[in-house]
């Protein structure tokens, strides 16, 4: 099974280099084609099992413990996040986090609730790719992951910590470690339902539109929700645009 | 004590006067002199309609529109954000498919972001300080959704406009980190180098026809 992977890995990045730029490019997206197939493929299998999965879990299952499965699997979030802020050298959201954790573990029962919120001690989500950027990281190419979604090098390259860590990992038993996994899916795709088909809608090309959001979001996260400028918008011309008569 | 008294009040009485008058007559403009008021304001006549109208929280997209004319558009340079979406290549478009984009532009907004005002219900929107100089020209305004669940950031960049309703208008948005304008930026230069200007304006209008025919949001 490792060798197979390994081997899988191999060829996928020898596809990484054989798609490797056309001369119009955008020159955060090099691998554009390659992205653009595993994007469709995972738009095909977000239409055929895993919108439908979720769908049913929202109608089936009683608010209060989708509110519950979600609480648990932010807890466990907010341990590493934990972990990651202080390894970003950031103290109060540090010390919050810590708060957040053990009030939620000890008086929200294991985090099923989400008593930390109430006392008005803040969730500061924060994940290895976020540390790397903080520490000068840069994204490397974009990259749509089977499954996953969006992503970037860096993120994508430093996913496997974070799973390491992710509550799923804490489970021996293989079966009941897939089925908590496909619940955390499964939770999370369902609380994107209400936003329904809105990247379609919003865009006249999805797929640019997901990987733009998704690089502006990475990079507000990482600055804490208050990045710098970009450097390029200096060819901006709205700031005297051509009036219409 | 009291000739002095009478001699200040003889001196004052005129600055009294025209500090006065300058009040009065400043006052529908100062109410909102600082852009953290605009927008607390602008966001407020929004929620109070939302709120007066079950229709508009359905998501009827007539209402919408009728909703954003009135209240939103006014305070909104969309000229500067629809010639900031479309790029360096907006100088090379005639006034006439200027417009075009304005309006197709518009539309595919006001069409998708109705099904958000669904959502809106008992939140409320807390405006953050603005840290900026009292004469700054642009300004960027925080503020964050709070209700169930984690509070979601919406944060705009205005204009000082002195023909504006309020003083001030919009010209981005940023939705948890996403700024709006700069988010069509490579797909509209994309749409353009492919297949030109009108090619990106019908590319609009025919995105505007497949969302019509669908419900919004949900």
């Amino acid at each position: 099974m490792k060798r197979q992977l390994s081997q899988i890995a191999l060829a996928a990045s020898l596809l990484l280099v054989g798609c490797a730029s056309a001369p119009t490019a955008n020159p955060k997206d090099p691998w554009e084609p390659m992205n653009r197939s595993v994007a469709s493929f995972n738009d095909k299998v977000d239409d055929n099992v895993l919108k439908p999965l979720a769908t049913g879990y929202r109608n089936v299952v009683p608010d209060l413990i989708q509110t519950g499965v979600r609480n648990v699997f932010n807890n466990f979030a907010d341990m590493w996040s934990t972990i990651n802020s202080a390894l970003q050298l950031k103290p109060l959201n540090t010390v919050e986090l810590i708060g957040r954790v053990v009030v939620n573990t000890v008086f929200g029962i294991y985090g099923i609730f989400d008593v930390a919120s109430y006392i008005k001690l803040e969730r500061h989500p924060e994940d290895f790719g976020q540390t790397l950027g903080y520490w000068g990281v840069p994204n490397g190419p974009y990259l749509v992951l089977p499954l996953f979604g969006p992503s970037t090098l860096r993120d994508g390259a430093s996913l496997p910590i974070d799973f390491a860590v992710s509550p799923t990992q804490f489970v021996n038993d293989i079966p009941t470690r897939n089925q908590v996994f496909t619940l955390r899916l499964v939770s999370k795709r369902a609380e994107l339902l209400k936003s329904g088909n809105m990247l379609e809608q919003a865009s006249i090309d999805k797929y640019s539109f997901t990987r733009d959001a998704y690089l502006q979001y990475r990079r507000s996260q990482i600055y804490d929700g208050n990045p710098p400028d970009e450097e390029d918008s200096n060819d901006d011309p709205s700031a005297n645009p051509v009036p219409v008569k | 004590m009291q000739t002095l008294s009478s001699i200040s009040c003889r001196f004052l009485r005129p600055f009294v006067g025209a500090l006065l008058a300058f009040g009065v007559l400043t006052s529908p403009l100062a109410a909102d002199d600082t852009p953290e008021a605009f927008i607390k304001r602008l966001s407020g006549d929004v929620i109070d309609a939302i709120k007066a109208d079950k229709s508009l929280a359905a998501g009827d997209i007539n209402k919408v529109i009728v909703l954003v004319d009135q209240k939103v558009m006014p305070s909104v340079n969309f000229l500067r954000m629809t010639a900031s979406a479309v790029g360096p290549n907006w100088r090379q478009a005639t006034p006439e498919q200027q417009k075009r984009l304005q309006e197709e532009f518009k539309t595919l907004l006001v069409r998708t972001y109705s099904g958000a005002l669904s959502q809106f219900n008992d939140q409320s929107i807390v405006i953050k300080p603005v840290r900026a100089a009292s004469d700054d020209k642009e300004v960027v305004v925080r503020t964050e959704v709070r209700g169930k669940g984690d509070p979601i950031q919406l944060d705009y960049r205005v204009e000082k406009a002195a023909d504006a309703p309020a003083g001030w208008r919009i010209y981005n948005l940023n939705v948890m980190g996403v700024w709006l304008v700069d988010n069509y930026r490579s797909q509209f230069a994309q749409e353009i180098n492919a297949k030109g200007i009108d090619g990106l304006i019908s590319s609009l209008a025919d995105r505007n026809k497949t969302n019509a025919g669908k419900p919004t949001g949900k």
